[in-house]
Parts: structure tokens; sequence; C-alpha cells
């Protein structure tokens, strides 16, 4: 009896004793046959379920690209709603493959928090928006007021940084989800609202009437967002920089989702060619085929066509593009050579 | 199994092998706690991800809007996570204390004998235990914001309060000598009434009769004070708010997250409360409250010395468990934009991710409030229990 239970005991503790065996990424989304994305609860544009509660957005169309090149299927994603204080702890913990939620990239969280950061898919920045019956041209006039943020961000330092800098002072409502805040700053509770610029526009196109409401100059912190992988595997890391880097060098290049067969098959840019697999093995370069580029841009399109299709003029949303032009249209969207 | 073996005389060598298990059992639990710390501190090492608690000392750079203590977001984690705590013990202690009140009369209501009070208690406790806090949270905010207007259109009940929504603006009481002298004769008065309460217990003891305590008690507690207060020049002052630009600045601001906040949990524990309160009065039976009648012992005592007795019995630990699930409640707080020890918790992992080290720091303030409250209440419980006999 005794024996029993000890050895019982015994057995329930081994698999506790181990640390965590370590396996690439890469093999385990090969041999679930699926591609575990971590994603926002819902902003509109970056990644929310449409009315059939298919996600959309621009983070999804990153994750489908990646998707693509690796399991030739775009739609074999398994999507985690992840709330903010989430979005760190379940890569590093693996429990999602890739976290693709408008992350900004940090310092901290990438040498300190167990995470790599990929590319900057989306150079946002912190702004405030205010109702236009406040009268207000600029965030420097807003001493004394109140604004509400939301939790778990970079946004709350952002804010408070802001204040101290500029020598105003500021009531800061904080709340745990960015419904909760948005609702709070649409009842009045405050006279600002502040997060980053991208999601500004998408909330005020919410708003019962988005013209009562605008959007204050200022944009006070610098947020690149970027896909981010577990700290440590390397292999992984390289696949995802370089399926977006392949995006980006697409749009370059004109290869769009509806003549990328005919380029490849006709071609004669050594560059084009090496990218999409008729030359070279810069495939075998991030353990994938040589199709691994034609196939994602055969799922979303290149980086400028994924910008269209989710904030472009005949989206809701409409953002210009800014910094989000590429190198060459005075933007900072510039793709590492693929060779 | 026999239990005659273990029985003191028969067979010690069973006994050391009962107390070798029992050693082997608290050895394995300590093995399994201690690797499984070993186990998290590798893998966060293994996945390069910070640990400890140095964080505390650094300069947090957050915003906090509602403290009791003066606060700069040049302060650090440390100090922004104890006023978090602050927040915390002042909602749960200001919680306690108010829904216990309201449970009370509540409670009382329940059983009265009067159709109307007795069916707007049971109607007010079923609503109010049978939906969800988290949506009677919203639902106050959202009725505090709604009713509130915009600072520039407060509303002016009285002098010096102003009603918007961005909080409620009292005048804010600021001491000058005098009020210590107020305070001091206050405190006079209840040590008198302390020696009153002996006396008259004495009294009652030797003749029967006791003094009318509680009238010297409210005359002690009134007279007094107010005689200080007139004679002394200035107690205090007034700080009235005043808006400026946004918002009112100066005065004592209840912001509109802690006042729905404190409504919502309020009513919401109060509900249980009160049928604590109503089933520990319907436990005693009837017939000693008749006896007691009938035996000539009035009212008040009657309710002293024979139905508080046996009812707190009753409602006491179950009260307990209100009280701590009130504790563990407000951490809700973080949905509307309170900023609780949860918040500002929730905050400081945002900003730099050390999750577990937060998440050990709720679960052991919230341990160790409600097992404080618990011993508290188990001390009290024991004190009014009917010695049996």
């Amino acid at each position: 009896m005794i024996k029993k239970s000890l050895a019982i005991a015994v057995l329930i503790t081994m698999p506790l004793m181990a640390t965590s065996a370590f396996t690439g990424t890469l093999d385990n989304v090969k041999s679930k046959d699926v591609l575990t994305l971590g994603v926002s609860e819902g902003v509109t544009g970056f990644s929310a379920p449409d009315d059939k509660g298919v996600w959309t957005g621009f983070d999804v169309d990153m994750g489908k690209a990646v998707a693509a090149a690796v399991l030739s299927d775009a739609n074999k994603i398994k999507y985690v709603p992840l709330a903010s204080k989430q979005k760190i702890v379940a890569v590093s913990s693996g429990q999602v493959d890739i976290t693709s939620r408008t992350t900004t990239w940090t310092m901290k969280r990438d040498t300190k928090q167990g995470v790599d950061f990929t590319v900057p898919v989306f150079y946002d920045g912190q702004g405030f928006m205010t109702t236009k019956a406040s009268g207000l041209s600029s965030a420097k006039q807003l001493d004394g007021a109140s604004v509400c943020v939301t939790s778990g961000t970079t946004s709350e330092l952002n804010v408070a940084d802001f204040a101290r800098a500029n020598g105003i002072k500021l009531e800061t409502v904080v709340f745990e989800g960015k419904k909760e805040a948005f609702h709070a700053y649409t009842s009045g509770r405050c006279d600002a609202f502040t997060t980053d610029m991208s999601q500004i526009a998408s909330l005020r196109t919410t708003t019962k009437n988005p013209d009562d409401h605008l959007i204050l100059p200022e944009i006070f912190s610098k947020e690149p967002l970027s896909p981010l992988v577990k700290h440590g595997d390397n292999q992984w890391k390289d696949l995802v920089t370089w399926v977006i880097y392949g995006l980006i060098e697409a749009e370059e290049k004109g290869i769009t989702q509806a003549n990328v067969l005919e380029v490849k098959a006709s071609s004669q840019d050594p560059t084009v060619q090496r990218m999409l697999g008729v030359s070279g093995d810069v495939g075998s370069f991030i353990n994938l085929d040589n199709d691994w580029l034609v196939r994602a841009i055969q799922a979303v399109g290149n980086y400028g066509e994924i910008y269209a299709r989710n904030f472009g003029p005949e989206t809701k949303l409409n953002i210009p593009r800014g910094l989000n032009n590429l190198w060459t249209n005075g933007g900072l969207v510039y793709a590492m050579p693929i060779r | 199994m026999n239990f005659s073996a273990i029985s003191p005389g028969g067979g010690t060598g069973r006994q050391l092998l009962n107390l070798l298990v029992q050693a082997g059992v608290v050895g394995v639990v300590a093995f399994v706690s201690w690797s499984l710390f070993q186990n998290t501190q590798a893998n966060l090492e293994a996945r390069n991800i910070a640990s400890g608690f140095g964080f505390m000392s650094v300069e947090g750079g957050l915003p906090i809007n509602d403290t009791l203590f003066p606060y700069d977001p040049s302060d650090t984690y440390g100090y922004a996570f104890f006023l978090g705590v602050v927040n915390t013990l002042y909602v749960a202690s200001l919680g306690i204390v108010l829904s216990t009140l309201i449970g009370v009369i509540v409670g009382c209501a329940r059983v009265s004998s009067n159709w109307l009070v007795s069916r707007l208690a049971t109607v007010y406790v079923e609503i109010l235990r049978n939906v969800p806090l988290l949506l009677t949270l919203f639902f106050t905010y959202a009725v505090v914001l709604a009713s509130l207007p915009h600072p520039r259109h407060s509303l002016k009940p009285l002098a010096g309060v102003f009603l918007n929504n961005r909080g409620i603006y009292l005048p804010n009481p600021v001491p000058h000598t005098g009020f210590w002298f107020v305070a001091a004769a206050f405190l006079l008065a209840l040590v008198l009434v302390f020696i009153v309460f002996l006396i008259s217990k004495n009294k009652r003891e030797i003749s029967g009769k006791g003094l009318p305590t509680l009238r010297i008690a409210f005359g002690l507690i009134i007279v007094l004070p107010s005689l200080i207060f007139f004679l002394s020049p200035s107690v205090m002052d007034f700080e009235i708010a005043s808006l400026k630009g946004f918002n009112y600045r100066g005065g004592l601001v209840l912001r509109p997250e802690f006042t729905a906040l404190m409504t919502g949990l309020v009513l919401y524990t109060a509900a249980f409360i009160a049928e604590n309160v109503r089933s520990g009065i319907q436990s005693v039976n009837k017939g000693q409250i008749e006896a007691a009648g009938a035996l000539g012992v009035k009212s008040t005592l009657t309710m002293r010395k024979i139905i508080l007795p046996q009812a707190l019995r009753v409602s006491i630990p179950a009260t307990t468990n209100d009280y701590t699930s009130l504790v563990k409640n407000s951490s809700l707080a973080v949905a509307i934009g309170y900023p609780d020890m949860v918040s500002i918790g929730g905050t400081i992992i945002g900003q730099n991710d050390q999750a577990i080290e937060i998440i050990g720091l709720w679960m052991a303030v919230y341990l160790t409030i409600n097992l404080i409250i618990s011993s508290v209440m188990n001390w009290l419980n024991s004190r009014v229990q009917v010695v049996e006999r």
C-alpha cells in the first residue's frame, strides 16, 4: 500500500523534474500541420474576426504568409486571441508559435523577456483623440485633463512620460480592456483617449459620429510593431523574418498576388529569379523548398497589397502609408537583400 | 483496518511506522515544491527571461490617478504596488463596514412583519445575489457616468459640493490645533462611556437594575466634543474645489471608478450578509422569545441576551466567508478603472512582463488579508458563542 502510493508520487513528480525538452518550432508546426498564431482580441484592421467568424487583418495576413510558406496552406492556422498582458508570455512559453498582435519592439522585451522580434511590419506612434467640442489643437494644451488608457501596454508609460516631458499634469484612468477604456471616453469620463495612432483611427470609425472626434497632431512615441517568436529558436526566427522580407521585396519588385506565376515564368531579373525559386536555393537557407515565397504571395499578396487591403483608402480606416511606405517612396519599409 | 492497533500501548512499532509515513509525505510535498521552484527558475533562465524582485526598486513611470498617499510617476514600481495594496485595503475595509451596516438593516427587514418592507428586502436580496458582480459593476459605473454631467455643467447640491462625471467633489477639511483638542475630547468621551458601562454592569449584577447607559453614552459622545468645539478658536478650514481648465481641482474627490466600485461591491455583499442575518434570527426558537416576554424581560435585553448570542453563532461563520469574498471580489476594480492592487500590478506586468513575481505578490497579499479576517472573525465567534452546558 505504502509502496504503491510512493511509486505513484514518484511517477507524478518525474515529469515535473525535467526541464522541458527543446524542440524546434518549425518541426513542431510541421508535425502538428497547423500554425498557432497569437492575435488580438479584436482590433479592426490588424486582427479581428469578421461577421462570419473568419479572422482578417494586417497581422493575420503576416501569419497567413508564414503558414502558406511552411504548410502550403494559408488556412492551416489556429488563432489564439491574447490580451495585451499575455502577448509576450504566450510566445515565450510556447503556447503560440508567433505573436502577431500590434506588439511594440522595445529593448527590455527583446533582451529580458524570452522573445525575439522579427521585422517591424508597421511603424506606429502614440497619439491622442479628443472631441471636436474641446476646441483643442495640440496635446500640450491637455494640462489637467483626464485621459483614458488601456493597461498592460506601452501606452501607459508613454502618456506618463509625455506629461512629465512637457511639464503638464494628466489624470490617467487605466482600464483593463480597450473597449471599456474607449467607452469611458465616449461617455465623457475622459477629455481624451490615447493609444497608437493606427488603433485610434480604427476606434474612431466605431463611434456614432466619427466627425465629432479629432486626432491631435502630436505623435509622442515610436511604436515599431513586429511579430515576435520565442527567444533562442534561431531557425524559426530566421524563417519568419525572411518570409516578411520576401513580402516587402515583392512589392519593390512589383510582384503581386495576381501576377506572381507569370513573373516567375517570364522574369529575367536575377533577383526575382532567386526570390521565386527559379534559380539558386534560397529556400533551403530557411529549411523550406524553393517555392516558399511564391506560395506566400499567392496567399496574401505583397506587403503593399496587404497594407491596401487592411488600411487603404477603400477601407474604413484609411491610414495613409506615411512611414510605412517603401524606402524608395520615402518610407522606412526596407527588405534586406534576398541572396 | 484495526484501529485498536494504534491506541496507546498497542505496539509502538506500528506508531513509528505511521510517523515515518507521515514524515515521508511531508518530505515528498517539500521535494515536489522545491523541484517545481527549481524547474521554473531553470526554465526562466533557459529562455532568457528576467526573474526576481530587483525591478521593484526601479523607477516605474506608470500613471496612477487615485491614491491615498502622494504619488509621482518617478516613484518606484515597489511604491506603486504598495499604493495599490493600500487602495485594496481601503476598498476592502470600507466595503466590509458599509456592507455589514446595509446587510444587517436588510436582513432585519427580511423578517419584518411589515409586508411591504419584507418584500422590498426580498426583491433587493434576490436581484443583487443572482446577478454576477462584474455586471453589477459595469451597471453602476455606466449609471454613475451617464447620470452625471460634464464638469462645466456640474451639479451643486450644497455649498462647496460639486457633482460631475469626473467625480464627487467635497470640501476637504484642513485641521488646525483646535481639531486635535476636539479629537482628544472625543477619545476621552469614549473612555468615560466604557467606564459607565462597567459600572452599570456591576450595578445590575448587584441590584438587578442598570444605568440608562445608552442615553449617558450619547450625551457624553456628543456633548463633550461639541463643548470643546465651541470653546476653541479655530478647529478646521475647508478647502473647496474649483473648476480650472478641464477639471475641478482641490477638495476631496470621490472618483466615479471608486464610487461605482464601492456601490456595486457593497450592495452585492450586503445581499449575502442580509441572508446570514435573516437565517441567524430565524434560527432562534420563537418559544424562547415568547418565554422572555412572559418573564417580563425588556425587548432590548431579549435581543442582547437571548437572540443575538444564538443568532450570531449561525451568522458569523457565513459572514466571514462573505468578507473574504468581498476582499477577493475587489479585484474586479480593474474592469472599471479603479487602481487597486490588481490593476497596478497588471500595469507593472505590462511594463516589464515579470508576471510570476507580481502574481505571487497578489496571492500573498490576498492570502494575508483573508487570513487576518478569518482569525479576527473566529476570535469574535468564540467570544459570542453560547457556552453550552
